[in-house]
C-alpha cells in the first residue's frame, strides 16, 4: 500500500462550527489553517472577520480575531497591518460583505496597496440573512430578492473583484480565485492560499483569493448537487485560476 | 484503523461519500448528539488516501497515516 501521512484539522480551527451541512467555509477555513501551518505562521495571525455567514468562522478560532462593523473588514485589515507590520493580517468575509456592502472598504484597501490577504468566500447571494441577492448572484438566479429571477438589465452584471484587482492595480500582489468542488480543485485553492500568505509575508503588497463555495440551503440544493452547480454555471462566469501571479509586473 | 471519525462533528452532507474512491463511506444507522446520522467507514476497503479528510467542511475525519 502508498504511504500515508497523517493529516489532522489544525488545533486553531479544530472546534465544532456552526456551518450548514455541506457548507464550503469549513474547507476554507481549513486550508487556511494548514498553509499557516506549513508556513509556520500559527501564532503570528489576526483575523479581521466580515459579518455575515463568515462570522461563524469567529465561534472556532483559538486565535487572535475581530469582527468587524458589516463591510468594513478591509479598513480594519489596514489599520491591524499598519500598527503591526509583522503579523499576518487575513480578512475573511462574504461575497455581500466584501463586494456589496464593503466595496469601498475593500476597493480602497486595494487602491492603497496594503499589505493584507482578503479572502473572500463567494457563494452568489447573502447566506446567512436568507438568501438575499448580492453582487455576484447570476443573471436569472432566483434569491429571496430576485424572486422572478436576477433581471441585470436593472441591477448590473455580477462582479468579478479578483479580476479588477489584477487589470487595474498595478501593485497588488497576487489575485486569484478557487473553489471547493472537487479534491482536486481544493488542493489547488491551497496553493492560492498559500501564495497569497507568503506574498505577504514578504510584503509584497496586497492579495486576494476568491473561493466559489456552495450555499445548498439557500440554493434549494443537496451539497452534492449544489458543487455541480458551481461546475456547470459558475465556473464558466467566474473562472478559477490565478489572475496576477506573484512578481509579475501589469502587462 | 486508517482513519479516525469524529461522530459528534459530522452533519450528514455526504460529500465524502460522493468523492470517496473506493466507495467505503456509508452511513451509519445511529444518531448523533446533534441529530445527524454520521458516517461510518469501511476499514478493510479503505486505503487511506485522505480524500474524506480533503473535502469534509466540518473536519471529522482525521487520517492516522
Amino acid at each position: 500500500m502508498a504511504a500515508t501521512r497523517e493529516r489532522k484539522v489544525p488545533a486553531l480551527v479544530d472546534k465544532p462550527m456552526d456551518f450548514c451541512p455541506g457548507c464550503g467555509h469549513g474547507i476554507v477555513s481549513r486550508l487556511i489553517m494548514e498553509a499557516l501551518e506549513e508556513l509556520d505562521q500559527l501564532n503570528n495571525i489576526i483575523f479581521p472577520i466580515g459579518v455575515g455567514c463568515s462570522s461563524n468562522l469567529g465561534a472556532g478560532l483559538e486565535c487572535d480575531r475581530l469582527h468587524c462593523c458589516h463591510g468594513r473588514a478591509g479598513a480594519v485589515a489596514t489599520g491591524m497591518k499598519r500598527v503591526s507590520p509583522d503579523t499576518l493580517v487575513v480578512s475573511y468575509q462574504g461575497d455581500g460583505d466584501a463586494y456589496n456592502i464593503g466595496i469601498a472598504e475593500t476597493f480602497n484597501a486595494a487602491y492603497r496597496n496594503e499589505n493584507i490577504t482578503v479572502i473572500v468566500i463567494n457563494n452568489t447571494n447573502f447566506g446567512m440573512t436568507g438568501g438575499q441577492m448580492s453582487l455576484t448572484t447570476m443573471e436569472g438566479q432566483k434569491t429571496s430578492t430576485s424572486v422572478h429571477g436576477r433581471d441585470c438589465s436593472v441591477t448590473g452584471y455580477p462582479i468579478r473583484f479578483p479580476e479588477i484587482v489584477a487589470r487595474e492595480f498595478p501593485g497588488a500582489a497576487y489575485a486569484a480565485r478557487g473553489t471547493v468542488t472537487t479534491p482536486a480543485n481544493i488542493n489547488k485553492l491551497k496553493g492560492y492560499i498559500k501564495n497569497a500568505l507568503q506574498a505577504q509575508l514578504n510584503h509584497e503588497g496586497y492579495s486576494i483569493v476568491e473561493v466559489l463555495s456552495p450555499c445548498p440551503i439557500n440554493w434549494g440544493l443537496s451539497p452534492v448537487k449544489a458543487m455541480e452547480r458551481i461546475e456547470q454555471e459558475l465556473i464558466p462566469y467566474y473562472p478559477i485560476g490565478e489572475f496576477k501571479k506573484r512578481g509579475e509586473e501589469q502587462k | 484503523m486508517k482513519v479516525e471519525i469524529n461522530r459528534a462533528r459530522c452533519k450528514e452532507c455526504g460529500l465524502c461519500i460522493h468523492n470517496c474512491p473506493k466507495k467505503c463511506i456509508s452511513k451509519s444507522g445511529e444518531l448523533n448528539d446533534a441529530g445527524y446520522y454520521p458516517v461510518q467507514i469501511d476499514d478493510d476497503a479503505c486505503i487511506g488516501c485522505g480524500i474524506c479528510y480533503t473535502v469534509c467542511p466540518d473536519g471529522v475525519f482525521h487520517v492516522l497515516g
